[in-house]
């Protein structure tokens, strides 16, 4: 079993305009800046993008905005970057807006096997509009539908050949869910190992979930709000 | 009049020993710093850690650490580290004992609306729908009017809205108010405040019922 491909370009070299697309990342953490930048150089375009937040003006998704290869948006913050608020606000990008908890169960479930399920979060708010009400244990819960994709691409810390993946602090983020519900996930990491030098008692992502991997370069690791404390 | 280290300090009064606590960003955010003497709480943040510390020390940032508001962050000792659905497990399952965070307005049966001004400002609500809907205690922090002087402590929330009738408690430059079912009920005024200024400035019911205390900050 061999899963490794060369780099980004050859890893994404089958999506399509069109697809469905969930990328990996919180912010600017954890994000598959290797994929990213090979989208922006394949040009394709009509994208849908599955993604907490769709990156800063001139890093992460936001390259992608800028090039208009994204058709639309799904996600739950969005801040932070005036090019997209410029196309949504203009109409120009569709997008949806979902609460981040659902966003990620809807991530989980699809990759699951679980169609839907009902969460309180929303109820009462316009993104409950048109969606199921049940009432469970006397509180009113909305129906979310799970959440697949024709790629998901994600950003890990270590991963060896079979797509076992490991990642570091808060880059984990979304990674593992989306990870689960790609038809195709691709997996950059920053150390490509041999199996068996991860420790299987600490593996987040098994490597069931993972198609394609690679050792990513050049990773900027952009910092979005750098706030220190002095020492004195 | 408190300002905003005031609001954020009366706020940490509300901490109880053992809590795990979710801060929104802004003004919640602050109430980190003022924890009581002799309590300890443990800050959750939604984009995966339990038991964050404090801002790190120049030259020691890391991108790979960062707090739901995008802020580089530390770890505190026996910190733990988890992906997004199980941050909203622990959420919507409860596990949070309080959430604090801001509000643009909300009204007097407890709705908040926090993440869209239609046409003008389209961020999103990130993770605090999830919050709201499921928190068993909500404080609010914000600011009692706008700059307008207009109140945004309504009878009915004009914004879409995050949640509905789950706001328990909020703090603002003004006055600390519980939210019942007959409206805000007035507990405390901030220094130098009177309760006429928190009628003038409350659109919604206000209840007000004997001496009000100046709050201790």
């Amino acid at each position: 079993m061999n899963k490794v491909v060369s780099d980004a370009d050859e890893a994404i070299k089958d999506i399509e305009n069109g697809m469905t697309l969930m990328v990996g990342g919180f912010g600017l953490c954890g994000i598959p800046e290797n994929c990213i930048a090979a989208l922006v150089r394949k040009k394709i375009n009509n994208l849908v993008c599955i993604s907490n937040n769709a990156g800063v003006d001139d890093f992460g998704l936001g390259l992608l905005l800028q090039n208009r290869q994204i058709r639309k948006m799904i996600s739950s913050y969005v801040g932070e970057n005036d090019e997209f608020e410029r196309q949504m606000l203009s109409g120009e990008l569709e997008v949806d807006l979902i609460p981040q908890g659902s966003l990620a169960e809807r991530c989980r479930a699809g990759g699951a096997g679980i169609p839907a399920f009902f969460t309180p979060a929303g109820y009462g708010t316009e993104i409950a509009e048109g969606k199921e009400v049940r009432i469970f244990n006397g509180k009113p819960h909305i129906l979310e539908m799970a959440l697949t994709a024709d790629f998901a691409l994600v950003k890990a810390w270590k991963g060896d050949r079979f797509g076992n993946l490991i990642y570091k602090g808060t880059a984990r983020n979304f990674n593992p869910m989306m990870a689960m519900a790609g038809k195709i996930t691709i997996a950059e990491v920053e150390e490509l190992v041999e199996p068996g030098e991860l420790d299987p008692n600490y593996i987040h992502t098994p490597g069931i979930f993972v198609q394609r991997i690679f050792q990513g370069k050049n990773y900027e690791k952009r910092i979005e709000q750098r706030t220190v404390r002095s020492k004195s | 009049m408190l300002d905003k280290i005031g609001i954020a300090k009366r706020i940490a009064q509300e901490l109880r020993d053992g809590w795990y606590v979710n801060l929104g960003i802004g003004i919640p955010t602050l109430v980190a710093n003022y924890i009581p003497e002799g309590i300890q709480v443990e800050f959750q943040s939604e984009n995966g850690i339990l038991g964050m510390g404090p801002f790190p020390f120049e030259g020691e940032e890391d991108p790979d650490l960062i707090n739901a508001g995008k802020q580089t962050v530390t770890l505190k000792k026996g910190a733990c580290l988890f992906d997004s659905a199980t941050s909203f497990a622990m959420i919507r399952g409860q596990h949070v004992q309080l959430t604090v965070l801001g509000a643009m307005e909300i009204s007097d049966q407890g709705d908040i609306a926090n993440w869209k001004i239609p046409g003008k400002m389209v961020k999103g609500m990130g993770g605090a729908m999830d919050l709201v809907a499921s928190a068993e205690n909500i404080i609010v922090a914000m600011m009692h009017t706008n700059k307008a002087g207009e109140s945004k402590l309504l009878r009915k929330c004009t914004l879409p809205l995050t949640g509905v009738g789950c706001v328990k408690k909020v703090v603002t430059e003004l006055a600390v108010m519980d939210i019942t079912h007959e409206g805000f009920h007035l507990l405390e005024r901030a220094p130098g405040v009177s309760v006429e200024q928190i009628i003038r400035s409350t659109e919604g019911r206000l209840i007000v019922h004997g001496d009000i205390p100046e709050m201790r900050i």
